[in-house]
């Protein structure tokens, strides 16, 4: 790879973020800055696609100037260019491809482009501990619920998915059924923290079923019900409300991931995606852990959410795998990270 | 003067290297894929004419109105090339575009009603007249309306010298009626960055120039949350 220092800049925008960053060797992070447009979507409940991709051709040559200068570095000095292609808002992936393309022609870097969910996986590089495959990726987060078998960087098969809503998804659903503000994870998890576990006794959704795929609108509709039932709600019935659910949600992740530990027989979990940073699920995946003897390894918790970090990282990864894209790199809005494993033969 | 010029506001995808009045230009009719094809062109003009990017004295790029993710993708690509290079951007009108390379095929026409599809049943539209140096000089505002709503400047009648672009009049049968009898020749053209590189010499002459994320596009419509289909 070109330069002693393996410098990558990263460029993230496949939502409502405006990310670049500098990481080098794919491990140390220089710079990590981020533009959110929180405030531009709040009056419309939920992400405004159109607005999003406006907001993103203002911010880019700003947020990408702050990451380099932040870095102390200059475009000459990076070994390449790495950015997400998606899946995600076509609109919005296409602001920052195109700008990250044309950086990288004009200084004539190498460009490679990175699966979103690739890039989550590699925040654990930028973590302390280091995991090496093949092991079990868990991704949670707005978008996606899933549990993969990873052979090497992402590259492996889906194990199995969830056939409705994202977990992130359903937290965000159930803050607003609690009057609690988006977005709804930590809302969520904060509100949790004076209630009791216990109070409402939510459906823990396929996790008695074979297979290893997810389900949470169940889950949705039985809170529903359940605030409706408890309504008007005090602030001790909210607190109950949200913590039995946040229960519940990350119950199963647990359950669903020790069973892929038993299918697969691999000792190591890595745990990514913005509900990667719950509290409740970093304790309890923790204590199955030790329980079960697998090791779950997490991103720092400032890295579980869309950064440009990780797109770098994840990047740095396929640039040392010798790997380039070209000038006709496109964005896709939908794609597999992999492909789902095929359904074993009849015994 | 170096000029390197990109348009992608519709389905014409072009580039253009004007060097001291000569001009290398390429343009491809796609319905989609723009994003792969416009820096492999870019690559090539700058090629073939052996002029490296931080050699050009401004990079124009076609700012709209037309399709929102079209603008956006010259203004990304134009905000990259520049970003770092002290080569600044130089946004152009893609009506004003559209009215110049009706003025340069056609000597005799000097004044032009360019109207393109701007879906949702609009058309984006403006009006130009040949001013200094055979460049297309706008009078009036630029404007997103219903068909109904073009109006031609007071003073315009109709005559040899008045005509129509664009391709709002194909798209919306009934403006074409309406000012059938009063435009001497209506013709369904696209954009292209050849005629973005020629207006954008006066605006370097001129010293209106950007820095880089400066580069943004021109919409004209703006209100883009209202339910309905998405925006073009």
């Amino acid at each position: 790879m070109r330069g002693a220092q393996d410098l990558v800049l990263g460029v993230e925008s496949s939502c409502d973020e405006m990310a670049a960053a500098v990481v080098r060797g794919g491990r140390t992070i220089l710079s990590n800055v981020i533009h959110g447009q929180a405030d531009l979507h709040a009056p419309y409940g939920g992400v405004v696609p159109e607005l999003a991709s406006r907001d993103h051709v203002r911010a880019i040559s700003q947020v990408v100037r702050e990451a380099l200068t932040q870095a102390g570095v200059v475009p000459e000095e990076l070994a390449g260019v790495a950015v997400t292609v998606g899946p995600g808002l076509i609109g919005s992936l296409l602001v920052g491809l195109s700008f990250a393309k044309a950086l990288a022609y004009r200084f004539r870097l190498p460009i490679v482009g990175v699966h979103h969910l690739s890039g989550h996986l590699a925040s654990i590089a930028l973590g302390s501990e280091t995991v090496s495959p093949p092991h079990l990726g868990l991704v949670v987060s707005g978008g996606h619920t899933a549990l993969y078998r990873l052979e090497a960087p992402g590259k492996g098969v889906l194990l199995g998915e969830t056939r409705d809503d994202a977990v992130g998804e359903c937290f965000d659903k159930v803050a607003k059924l609690l009057g609690l503000p988006y977005p709804g994870g930590p809302s969520v998890s904060l509100a949790a923290r004076a209630g009791r576990t216990d109070a409402h006794p939510f459906p823990r959704p396929l996790e008695g079923a074979a297979g290893l795929d997810f389900s949470y609108s169940g889950l949705k509709t039985a809170v529903a019900l359940e605030v409706k039932r408890c309504s008007p709600m005090t602030e001790a019935v909210r607190a109950d409300l949200a913590a039995s659910f946040e229960a519940a949600a990350t119950d199963v992740l647990i359950a669903r991931t020790r069973r892929a530990v038993q299918q697969e027989g691999l000792g190591t979990v890595i745990v990514v995606g913005g509900v990667a940073a719950n509290h409740r699920l970093r304790e309890g995946m923790g204590r199955a852990a030790r329980e079960d003897g697998f090791r779950a390894v997490f991103p720092p918790p400032a890295l579980c959410t869309d950064n440009a970090a990780m797109i770098a990282a994840a990047g740095w990864q396929r640039l040392a795998r010798g790997e380039r894209d070209d000038l006709r790199l496109n964005a896709f809005s939908r794609s597999p990270l992999a492909p789902a494993r095929a359904p074993r033969p009849p015994a | 003067m170096k000029i390197l010029a990109l348009d992608t506001a519709t389905e014409n995808c072009s580039v253009a290297l004007l060097i001291d009045g000569q001009l290398t230009a390429r343009e491809r009719l796609l319905e989609r894929g723009h994003a792969e094809c416009i820096l492999p062109m870019i690559d090539e003009v700058l090629g073939e004419a052996g002029t490296p990017l931080a050699s050009l004295t401004a990079i124009a790029f076609g700012r709209g109105p037309g399709s929102f993710t079209g603008v956006r993708l010259a203004a990304s690509v134009t905000q990259g090339l520049a970003h770092g290079s002290g080569v600044p951007a130089v946004p152009v009108s893609d009506l004003a575009a559209v009215a110049q390379r009706i003025l340069g095929d056609d000597e005799t026409a000097q004044r032009v009603l360019v109207c393109n599809d701007a879906r949702m049943r609009e058309v984006y539209w403006g009006c130009f007249v040949r001013s200094a140096g055979g460049l297309a000089g706008p009078v009036g505002e630029e404007r997103v309306s219903e068909p109904g709503q073009v109006a031609l400047p007071a003073g315009w009648s109709a005559g040899p010298e008045l005509r129509g672009a664009g391709t709002g009049f194909a798209a919306h049968p009934p403006l074409r009626s309406s000012f059938s009898t009063i435009l001497a020749a209506i013709r369904e053209v696209h954009p292209r960055a050849a005629e973005v590189a020629l207006l954008a010499v006066s605006e370097v002459t001129a010293g209106r120039l950007r820095s880089p994320e400066d580069a943004l596009p021109v919409y004209l419509r703006d209100d883009v949350v209202r339910p309905g289909p998405a925006g073009h």
